[in-house]
């Protein structure tokens, strides 16, 4: 090896001035599109790790949503009486539906709001905007969410429920539930590092949110009126909804959607902002 | 020549309290936040009123020409490691500015982001892209990274369990790749035994020959002296001498045995308040000198110096014994049974306790005198201290490639428990090469 090493061509690189920062940060999107490759490495790196430390490995990503699906259609459906709304299919394959975004959600926060402190040991030795450390940890959950889709698609062939032309739209929804996630874990993660209660606030919050979030009720069932601006104020209310219509066909977003969708919108940059300017004292105090 | 890296007015403040603070509940946050909104969301760690700063570094201000290798070098807590911490941009200057002309890679750690769980190969991707490095740079030198390691047959195991010479090697084979115009190197070469440094060093060289701009923060006299045409001697965060690296190595050097050696010295005599009085301590060799590097094949000898103005039986004398970590041990002349103790006299007693071959660790310890009158009052509280640095040679297996973790280091006798012990062969076998043993699989 090594012969390999000569002399170094003195490339066009411009000027690095290291200065303190001052005031509001940029946001640097330019340096996070030169570290796009670590942000690829990283979502690997939790993607492998995910399935080899886990005797079930991909397994998971299938029994974790169906497992609780059957529960929540015992407990909600059956026992509770609670009904799917306006939709027009069985409660398992609408509270499964809820699940999938709701899901890729919780699941993003658990690993992505611990992911600072997580990789403490890269913070305080390689530099590299740290934005890529959760931007990783949130895309690792995507294949998850793939597998639980194809039993979905598996589900409702089952139930012999068609999905409408507002598929087209699911994408879009997915992407607003990723953002949703990264907007999150970009406050948590970055307040983790300063305040460790914040371990113990994620269990709580992912819990508590999802009983505010229509995952096993339709947002029909929340009372009309200011109730229902209160809740279009959860971002997951627009995602889980703007899903289902996506797949069913009912519920077409309405301007309460687009409050959630604008929360979402507050959320993902205000986590930004919060986060650029936190990334400064994190290898301080990781 | 141009210049490669150019720092001025440089400063880095650290809060004592901000690891205080980290620990803090959010309880205290949210009482401060509701009294003025968001202020300590936006300073984080700045409006406790009881913080107090420290300068890690400040005013420190020189210029670096391209190609130049250059070593800073400075005691423990000295700031070189927060210095390059700044240039690498790990962490941000409280003062000052930095301009770098070129590509920079940082080598503060070998290994950085390894994954127990996941193979060779895929370390030696994850790595390579934590280092800076390009998918398709890595791609363009695995096969080089992978006969530089001599891992090639483990490539698809999980680097658990590898053993530790083959991680290391792993780790620096993929380090060693690093293509940049300016390498930032932190204390790599002092984490291995001799063998170790040595292949750093050869690998060193060739970069330090091309043309390279390298800062290499160490420890390690021999290397920096070695690799560098220039040196900065960094003292409680500023520069207190730059120039060539023979001079500036051997002034440092001539301070350490000042400082160092005979270090401990407290000329006043003994007043009048004065029941007892720790004049002078000396961590001397073997031939009683107090040389710069001491050897752990080798006893340490440690000398107190007593002055006492009345005896008294109560007395204790002895040290603390610190590494970076903490105590070590602490050892008083009082220890042992009491027909043993050496009996102290008035006026001046030299103090003498060997701490035996084979013990201490690599790296850097101080002595810290203690006195006092049993059960009673502390008379010298160990907060003076002196250090001294060791190296680790009084055993060199083939698989100790990085420093055994721990304060000591003790050579321990290893047997096999079951089975006749006629049966043991030493191993490795003297004389044939010696290959790590096969993962279990």
């Amino acid at each position: 090896m090594a012969t390999d090493v000569q002399a170094v061509p003195r490339s066009a690189v411009p000027t690095l001035v290291i200065e303190p920062s001052k005031g509001w940060v940029r946001l640097g999107l330019r340096e996070l599109w030169r570290y796009r490759e670590l942000l690829y490495f990283l979502t690997w790196k939790s993607i492998l790790i995910q399935y080899k430390q886990a005797v079930l490995g991909v397994a998971w990503a299938v029994l974790n949503p169906v497992l609780t699906m059957i529960v929540f259609t015992v407990i909600f459906n059956r026992i509770l009486h609670v009904g799917t709304g306006n939709y027009d299919v069985a409660y398992p394959v609408f509270v499964y539906a809820g699940l999938l975004p709701w899901n890729l959600f919780s699941g993003s926060l658990s690993s992505a709001g611990t992911s600072l402190v997580g990789n403490a040991n890269l913070i305080t030795k390689v530099y590299f905007p740290r934005l890529v450390i959760p931007g990783s940890a949130v895309l690792g959950n995507v294949p998850n969410f793939l597998i639980s889709f194809v039993v979905l698609v598996v589900l409702m062939a089952g139930f012999r429920v068609v999905p409408t032309w507002n598929v087209v739209f699911l994408p879009f929804f997915t992407l607003l539930a990723l953002l949703t996630a990264m907007g999150v874990s970009l406050w948590l993660s970055a307040l983790y590092v300063l305040y460790r209660d914040v371990q113990y606030i994620i269990p709580f919050l992912v819990q508590i949110w999802m009983y505010v979030s229509p995952v096993m009720y339709p947002t029909s069932k929340i009372p009309k009126g200011w109730p229902s601006v209160v809740f279009s104020l959860n971002p997951m209310t627009g995602v889980v909804g703007g899903f289902r219509w996506a797949l069913f066909g009912e519920q077409a977003p309405n301007s309460l959607f687009w409050v959630s969708a604008f929360m979402v919108l507050v959320l993902f940059v205000s986590g930004l902002y919060y986060f650029r300017r936190m990334e400064r004292v994190f290898a301080d105090l990781v | 020549m141009s210049t490669a890296i150019s720092i001025s007015g440089l400063g880095k403040r650290y809060m004592i309290g901000a690891a205080q603070q980290r620990a803090d509940t959010l309880r205290d946050a949210i009482t401060n936040v509701a009294s003025a909104p968001f202020r300590r969301l936006r300073h984080a760690g700045s409006s406790t009123g009881r913080v107090s700063f420290m300068w890690a570094l400040r005013d420190v201000s020189f210029d670096i020409e391209a190609g130049q290798v250059i070593g800073i070098i400075g005691r423990n807590g000295a700031g070189k490691s927060t210095l390059l911490k700044v240039l690498t941009r790990i962490t941000e200057p409280t003062t000052g500015r930095v301009e770098i002309q070129g590509r920079v890679g940082s080598l503060l750690e070998v290994g950085t982001g390894f994954h127990q769980e996941l193979s060779g190969r895929e370390n030696i991707y994850l790595n390579g892209a934590i280092l800076g490095m390009t998918r398709s740079e890595i791609g363009r030198k695995f096969d080089d990274i992978v006969e530089f390691s001599e891992i090639a047959e483990f490539l698809d195991t999980p680097v658990k369990r590898y053993s530790t010479g083959m991680y290391v090697r792993l780790a620096f084979a993929v380090a060693a790749h690093l293509d940049p115009e300016i390498l930032l190197v932190d204390e790599v070469l002092s984490v291995g035994d001799l063998g170790f440094q040595r292949k750093c060093l050869g690998q060193m060289g060739q970069i330090a020959g091309s043309g390279r701009t390298v800062v290499l923060v160490s420890h390690n006299m021999g290397a920096v002296r070695g690799l560098c045409t220039r040196v900065v001697e960094i003292e409680d965060g500023h520069p207190v001498a730059d120039g060539p690296a023979e001079q500036i190595v051997s002034d440092y050097v001539a301070k350490q045995l000042a400082t160092s050696g005979s270090a401990l010295h407290l000329p006043r005599p003994l007043g009048k308040g004065d029941e007892l009085l720790i004049t002078a301590v000396r961590v001397l060799d073997e031939d009683g000198k107090s040389e710069g590097v001491f050897h752990s094949s080798r006893p340490t000898t440690i000398e107190v110096d007593v002055d006492i103005a009345r005896t008294n039986p109560a007395y204790q004398v002895g040290f603390d014994l610190l590494s970076g970590d903490g105590l070590v041990f602490r050892t008083w002349h009082t220890d042992g049974t009491p027909d043993d103790w050496p009996q102290l006299k008035v006026g001046r007693n030299t103090l003498r306790c060997v701490i035996p071959a084979g013990m201490l660790n690599e790296g850097s310890y101080a002595v810290a005198p203690r006195a006092g009158v049993y059960r009673r009052y502390w008379i010298v509280n160990g907060d003076e201290a002196i250090w001294f640095d060791v190296v680790k040679d009084h055993f060199e297996s083939p698989f100790s490639w990085i420093k055994h973790p721990g304060p000591v280091a003790p050579l321990l006798d290893w047997r096999l428990a079951n089975g006749d012990a006629s049966d043991v062969e030493p191993w490795p076998a003297t004389g044939g090469d010696v290959t790590a043993p096969s993962p279990p699989r």
